[in-house]
């Protein structure tokens, strides 16, 4: 199984991300994570979807994913052919013998620290999925409190716009 | 912005669509106007709070006749059997809660076999939404997986553009159910209307013109082949494309099998027709799958029912694969050459191509084929063992009410044992005249079906092949037909069981009969008596209990035609479904009776 990221183009309205999701849960289709958001058009909003999936079930994630009447495109980007990006926050015990080791770390990956607590510092790092996969594994064993990710979002590189011709006429 | 012309693209746009444009008049007005200018003639529905307010205006409707039924199952099922007569999208209606929960078995089983269909639910008022007001259900929620789209209206303005998109999906590319679910305060409100000139859904393009070089290249495989077989589905039918088919068949010399779904969709009668695949297919159908070196998909999806163990199906063949959903293609069998269009346009482009294969030389020889083909005919034709002396056989029946009736009647089937006898002993010779609920199997589908059926078809005879369970699920629509005049013909196949889970008990559970009694005519036990429920809704109820009444009684029941007529035929109980492949096992181990498989003496 290897990962996937597809990049759907779905109308701005209450429940599409409830037909997205269900699709996903009905066919067995493995998410490995969604984010969702608008776009430079007003009722158009992306969804970047992460799937676990082999060749031959991708193809049948995205017919089906292209049967909802809500889904006006989509586009799988190589992680070579686009630029992916995702959020992470992460909560690290610091105290006052391990803090300048935290903050060491910070430094090399060009995250930043946002919070800071006697004995935790909060860090803000964006990055691409095996950057960030690094930078816990670092941070690790100073014990890591809280974490969240945003998901992975991504646009192809180069000048063209999936969605301009998305929504140019078939 | 390309866009489609809106309307009911598988029936007709009324001419008087923009009659009121600009009128002001409430939402519930609006609605009914819509569905005159998506050129409803039918809708089967019961009111309730929610929808009430739809209901004023509808009684003043010049064009839209509304059935009151007896369930919104039957409301559902009866717009199935109008889709699948006549093609067109058949339109059901249902109040909030219950109303609109009771509509989603007809939804699913539309959903599953590909039937055009738009429900109408009313709704809370917008304010009361998520509040679990009386009578709430989240049915658009409910309902996501199991249509091709759904609405939730709160705005009455929302109301003739969601109306014209739902007939637009329901009625193209590949047909299905769509849901409008619309809020009392919707239709209560005040709005203008405007009939939208053009249905515009950058999400929704289905494709109809297939790509000529995956044509050509199927063509090309068919000349080239030795054992090709033409694997018929519903996508045929719906595609209204008999003649085109008819035209290949005879252009290719190939042998052709049709589902389920598909029975009349070429004549049973044809010479290379080999009768239905499947778990209880035919053994010269199934066998010719398994041997085949070419299998051309129409209209098709490689069901399980039909594919048996998907690892052993058909192993020696190419698979080419036209469907009009391209998400079918590849999704049980990789498709060597995948062909997206609708079913009409690929068999006439099929046809072309083949043709100019032929004029320059290449033609498939079939002899050998066909010489072993008509060998698996000849060997396990299609039969059953009589019942003991004094008995009546069901198939017997099956066959003498087709054989009466005609092929030009339409007979709609439950789901069970009645129903693949049905499938097997009537021949069927026009598409659109043999109906029933295939994917989703619904016990019940039968006299709804049977109902809406013949409000599509007047002029034709209908008859309900119903089995003793399924009947008892939905026979109280029998009120509406009498009370409508819509007098359709009921055959009750009453073995006193459940069967089909009864003949799967008989071989794979020692005979242990749990719970598959239902005391409805064997030992003379009659709970309830078929003939005084028929009488008790004004229909005419007959029985049939001995073999020398059969044909007598069928007569009978065709000089009826004021009212409907019940027929309650007792037959033998351990009659069997022959052949079978049973469920997870290879089509190689047909079964054409207990314990006993058809033995090969040549190899390929």
């Amino acid at each position: 199984m290897s990962k996937h990221t597809l990049s759907v183009l779905v109308e701005n309205r209450p429940g599409v991300l409830t037909r997205v999701a269900g699709l996903f849960a009905r066919r067995g289709f493995n998410i490995h994570s969604l984010a969702v958001g608008p776009t430079e058009v007003p009722d158009v909003s992306r969804m970047t979807v992460v799937v676990d999936v082999d060749e031959l079930p991708l193809e049948q994630v995205t017919k089906q994913l292209n049967k909802l009447i809500s889904v006006i495109k989509i586009v799988e980007l190589e992680p070579s052919a686009s630029v992916q990006r995702e959020l992470l926050l992460v909560k690290v015990k610091a105290d006052l013998q391990t803090r300048t080791h935290v903050l060491e770390t910070v430094q090399l990956f060009r995250a930043k620290v946002v919070d800071v607590a006697p004995d935790a510092v909060t860090i803000e790092a964006t990055g691409n999925a095996e950057k960030l996969e690094a930078l816990l594994k670092v941070l690790e064993p100073f014990g890591i409190r809280e974490l969240v990710q945003s998901g992975l979002v991504a646009l192809g590189r180069g000048s063209r716009s999936i969605t301009d011709r998305a929504l140019r006429s078939a | 912005m390309s866009g489609h012309r809106s309307g009911n693209d598988a029936g007709t746009t009324s001419p008087s669509a923009h009659a009121h444009d600009g009128e002001a008049m409430t939402g519930a007005a609006s609605l009914v106007r819509s569905l005159e200018a998506a050129g409803v003639d039918v809708v089967f529905g019961i009111p309730g709070g929610a929808i009430l307010p739809l209901y004023d205006p509808l009684m003043d409707s010049p064009s839209v006749r509304h059935i009151l039924v007896r369930h919104e199952q039957g409301a559902g099922h009866a717009a199935e059997g109008y889709a699948h007569a006549t093609g067109r999208v058949g339109v059901c209606m249902a109040t909030s809660g219950p109303g609109a929960t009771n509509l989603v078995t007809p939804i699913a089983d539309a959903y599953m076999d590909s039937v055009p269909m738009v429900a109408i639910t009313g709704q809370v008022p917008s304010a009361s939404i998520g509040t679990d007001a009386f009578q709430e259900a989240d049915i658009s929620g409910i309902t996501i997986p199991i249509t091709k789209h759904n609405y939730l209206v709160t705005d009455p303005a929302d109301i003739p553009r969601a109306v014209a998109e739902a007939f637009h999906i329901a009625g193209t590319g590949r047909p299905g159910p769509v849901l409008v679910d619309v809020s009392k305060d919707a239709l209560q409100a005040m709005t203008r209307f405007q009939w939208p000139d053009r249905v515009d859904l950058p999400g929704y393009r289905p494709v109809a013109r297939p790509h000529g070089k995956q044509v050509r290249e199927a063509a090309r495989l068919l000349v080239e082949s030795s054992r090709p077989v033409l694997y018929v589905g519903g996508g045929v039918v719906k595609a209204r494309a008999s003649a085109e088919l008819r035209r290949l068949t005879d252009l290719t010399g190939a042998p052709v099998v049709t589902t389920l779904m598909a029975r009349g969709a070429l004549p049973d009668s044809h010479p290379q027709h080999l009768g239905m695949p499947g778990m209880h297919g035919t053994v010269a159908a199934v066998t010719a799958l398994q041997k085949a070196d070419l299998i051309i998909s129409l209209g098709a999806r490689f069901d399980d029912r039909v594919t048996g163990r998907l690892s052993s199906f058909a192993p020696h063949a190419t698979i080419v694969h036209a469907d009009i959903d391209p998400a079918e293609i590849s999704k049980n069998r990789v498709a060597d050459v995948p062909i997206v269009g609708d079913a009409k346009d690929v068999i006439s482009e099929l046809v072309l191509a083949v043709e100019a294969e032929h004029a320059a030389g290449r033609r498939a020889d079939l002899g050998a084929w066909w010489t072993q083909l008509d060998d698996f005919r000849r060997t396990y034709p299609l039969g059953y063992t009589a019942a003991p002396p004094g008995e009546v056989s069901p198939q017997h029946v099956i066959q003498r009410i087709g054989e009466i009736s005609g092929p030009e009647s339409l007979y709609v089937a439950g789901v069970g044992q009645h129903q693949m006898w049905a499938a097997q002993f009537v021949r069927y010779e026009h598409p659109n005249t043999w109906i029933n609920s295939g994917g989703l199997g619904t016990m019940g589908f039968s006299v709804p079906a049977a109902m809406g059926a013949k409000v599509g078809m007047p002029d034709r005879t209908v008859w309900a092949i119903d089995g003793d369970g399924c009947f008892q699920m939905t026979n109280q629509e029998l009120a509406t037909c009498v009370i409508n005049d819509i007098p359709i013909k009921v055959a009750i196949i009453n073995n006193s069981s459940l069967g089909m889970v009864r003949q799967w008990q008989t071989l794979f559970y020692n005979e242990r009969y749990s719970n598959t009694d239902l005391h409805t005519s064997a030992n003379n036990v009659r709970i309830p008596d078929f003939v005084k429920l028929a009488e008790a809704y004004g229909c005419v109820g007959l029985r049939c209990e001995r073999p020398e009444d059969v044909d007598a009684t069928i007569e009978k029941a065709m000089s009826v035609n004021d009212v409907p007529v019940v027929v309650d035929f007792v037959v033998h109980r351990d009659a069997m479904v022959w052949p079978m492949v049973p469920a997870g096992v290879s089509n190689d181990d047909i079964q054409v009776a207990r314990g006993l498989s058809p033995t090969w003496d040549r190899e390929d």
